[in-house]
């Protein structure tokens, strides 16, 4: 069997393909509407899109119709350019991934049986399915020498939850398909499996159709977010941060819910603003240059760092008069710090519950880089929210340009037609 | 001549009864395991096509083995081909019902999921459905030979083979002094054979259920 990749496919490994809807449609027999009514949408190689909309709008048999799980009633599907809404639907469904909510894992197939099931079918040696096997179950975080060779049901949720996305990526498709794979884990595990996601979209660069009904979970992980009404009709197919800081409309305002510039905070993090700078001396410094540096720098406070330059204790004016010159005696041990891949949001927590409200930021070796506190924190927020507002002015300027070169077009085009 | 002498004196003609009443049921049962399960798959999908295929063979469960045997004679005559169509027949029921209720209990996600990652029927049928419905098609198998144990008997009234030449012997001599004996060792050989074939079928169940799903 030859694989055939896209005229300008890369060599190696498959990154993602694009997906193109056409007037997508899906009426089930029976019922006088459309359950999918006429779905448009491009989605590009290599990104995430989340699909998210209230129960029963139709974001799974969309999902479905992709890779022909259901058959569409009308409308074209393309991946990769190609029309795919004709070929055998098995040929299609082996070049996309497929992970369901329950983790759909065979219960009596062994992880690794589950996970080679893929590559068997389409013909892979053994050795290199071996090695696929363990590749994978590394990729998700699970050890392959202790899960290898368990039964499903010798797993937790969030364990299966990872197995089913081994199996799904397995072959190494361009594209991957989710409906709702994290709906059944507890909180925390949800949100590991998410930074998971997260990390390994990074490597791999699927695209990556993803269904949910959480909005934070839309928010968290898409490139771009579908909200869906009924009947699948797109209310607003845009970037998180523009669907937050810019909703289309009241239904798409109402999914968003309250405290749109909270969830916003989520989407930046500590790396992309401003951090201020503190004084700082080590714990090896002389007194006396401790003392000096504070006069000098005219603030009140200085950061002890210890000997690896990690944030140690904040030391003001008065401690060290008080601790009569003892550095062990001085100052209050830094308790909370925030490295530079958090999120505003938990900055914005630490800088709250600090008594003196800033944070100190660290490294990836817990080194120290600066400090925000909560006029760094208001100052970026305040100018995000600008530079969204701007982008989606200019987004919707663009729009209209478009739309009314495309109105002109066709008054000058179709001159026997008389369109309002 | 009490029944253990009687045991002993007849031994190599009651070791023979019962091989070949072993023989006989095990061969049907493989038969109507074929069949059985070959229904099933043809016919789950259907609502009344299943249904069709279950009242069918149930109604055979109905007609009196004895009956059934003295009809088949005109047929297909007399000897080992009455004994094998008939416990054939009866075999069917639990076997097409557990396959057809198995083959139906298989988690709709599961199908699913097996569809969405790329397989075709015939590999979904054979790694997916059939696996997961074997425990309760197994079940099935053990419920038939069990019954066809019994039944097998009644094939001696055909001049068929087995222990039911024994037990019907002693009935024609009622009242002669091993009469009683005969129906004993026969009916007592029926039930060890059955006990045997069920500690085999553990052994299978052992050997054939994948541990995932087993209890
Ligand atoms: N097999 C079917 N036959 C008839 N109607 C169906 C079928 N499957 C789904 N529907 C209908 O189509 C509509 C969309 O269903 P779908 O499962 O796509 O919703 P969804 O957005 O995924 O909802 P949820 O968030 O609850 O999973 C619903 O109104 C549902 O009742
Ligand atoms: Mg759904």
């Amino acid at each position: 069997m030859s694989e055939t990749s896209g005229p300008s496919g890369p060599p190696a490994a498959a990154t993602g393909a694009t997906i193109e809807l056409e007037d997508l449609t899906k009426r089930y027999p029976g019922s006088a509407e459309p359950a999918v009514d006429s779905v448009n949408m491009e989605i590009k190689a290599g990104e995430i899109v989340i699909f998210v909309g209230p129960s029963g709008c139709g974001k799974s048999t969309t999902l479905k119709m992709i890779n022909r799980l259901i058959e569409p009633t009308s409308g074209r599907i393309r991946i990769d350019g190609e029309d795919v809404t004709d070929i055998d639907p098995v040929k299609l469904r082996r070049k996309v991934g497929y992970a369901i909510q329950s983790s759909g894992l065979f219960p009596h197939m062994t992880v690794a049986q589950n996970i080679a099931l893929v590559p068997r079918m389409i013909g892979w040696k053994k050795a290199r399915i071996t090695s696929r096997v363990e590749e994978m179950l590394d990729l998700v975080g699970l050890d392959p020498a202790e899960f290898h060779g368990r039964y499903p049901r010798q797993l937790s949720g969030g364990q299966q939850q990872r197995v089913g996305v081994a199996r799904a990526l397995a072959a190494d498709p361009p594209v991957l398909l989710m409906d709702e794979p994290f709906g059944a884990v507890d909180p925390i595990t949800r949100d590991h499996l998410q930074d998971e996601l997260i990390r390994l979209q990074h490597e791999l660069h699927k695209t990556i159709v993803f269904v949910t009904h959480d909005f934070d979970e839309a928010i968290k992980l898409g490139d771009r977010i579908a909200v869906l009404r009924e009947r699948s009709h797109i209310a607003q197919f845009d970037t998180p941060e523009a669907i937050l800081t810019n909703p289309a409309d009241d239904f798409v305002s109402g999914f968003v819910g309250a405290g749109a510039a909270l969830k916003r905070l989520n989407l930046t993090r500590v790396r992309d603003v401003e951090m201020a700078d503190v004084p700082t001396v080590t714990v090896d410094d002389p007194l006396q240059r401790i003392f000096d540096k504070l006069r000098a720098s005219g603030t009140n406070e200085l950061l002890l760092l210890d000997k690896r330059h990690r944030p140690y204790k904040w030391l003001r004016r008065g401690d060290l008069m008080r601790a009569r010159g003892s550095l062990a005696r001085a100052g209050t041990l830094v308790h909370d710090t925030v490295t530079r891949d958090a999120t505003l949001r938990d900055a914005l927590e630490a800088v709250l519950t600090d008594n003196a409200g800033r944070v100190a930021v660290t490294g990836r070796r817990g080194e120290y880089l600066g400090v925000v506190d909560m006029e760094t924190l208001m100052n970026s927020v305040h100018e995000m929210l600008e530079a969204d507002r701007l982008d989606a002015l200019e987004h919707q300027h663009e729009l209209e340009e478009q739309r009314s070169r495309l109105t002109q077009h066709e008054q000058e085009g179709g001159s026997g037609e008389a369109t309002a | 001549m009490n029944f253990w002498e009687y045991l002993g004196n007849r031994r190599q003609q009651l070791l023979a009864d019962a091989f070949q009443h072993a023989s006989a049921v095990f061969q049907c049962m493989v038969v109507a395991t074929a069949i059985g399960v070959l229904i099933g798959v043809l016919t789950y999908r259907s609502q009344w096509a299943g249904n069709l295929a279950t009242t069918v063979t149930s109604t055979i469960l109905t007609i009196p083995s004895l009956a059934m045997i003295g009809l088949l004679i005109p047929v297909v005559g007399l000897g080992v081909a009455p004994t094998v169509t008939a416990l054939t027949l009866y075999g069917l029921l639990p076997i097409v019902r557990n396959a057809i209720v198995g083959l139906r209990g298989v988690d709709p996600t599961l199908v699913d999921a097996a569809k969405g990652i790329g397989m075709s029927r015939l590999h979904r049928l054979v790694r997916i459905e059939l696996p997961l419905a074997w425990p309760p098609i197994l079940t099935g198998i053990r419920v038939s030979t069990q019954m066809l144990m019994g039944i097998a008997a009644i094939a001696a009234y055909a001049s068929g083979p087995g222990l039911g030449n024994e037990i019907f012997r002693g009935i024609a001599s009622l009242g002669s002094k091993n009469a009683l004996n005969q129906v004993l060792a026969g009916t007592l050989g029926i039930i060890v054979l059955a006990l045997l074939f069920d500690a085999v079928y553990v052994l299978i169940g052992r050997l054939t259920i994948p541990r995932g799903i087993r209890v």
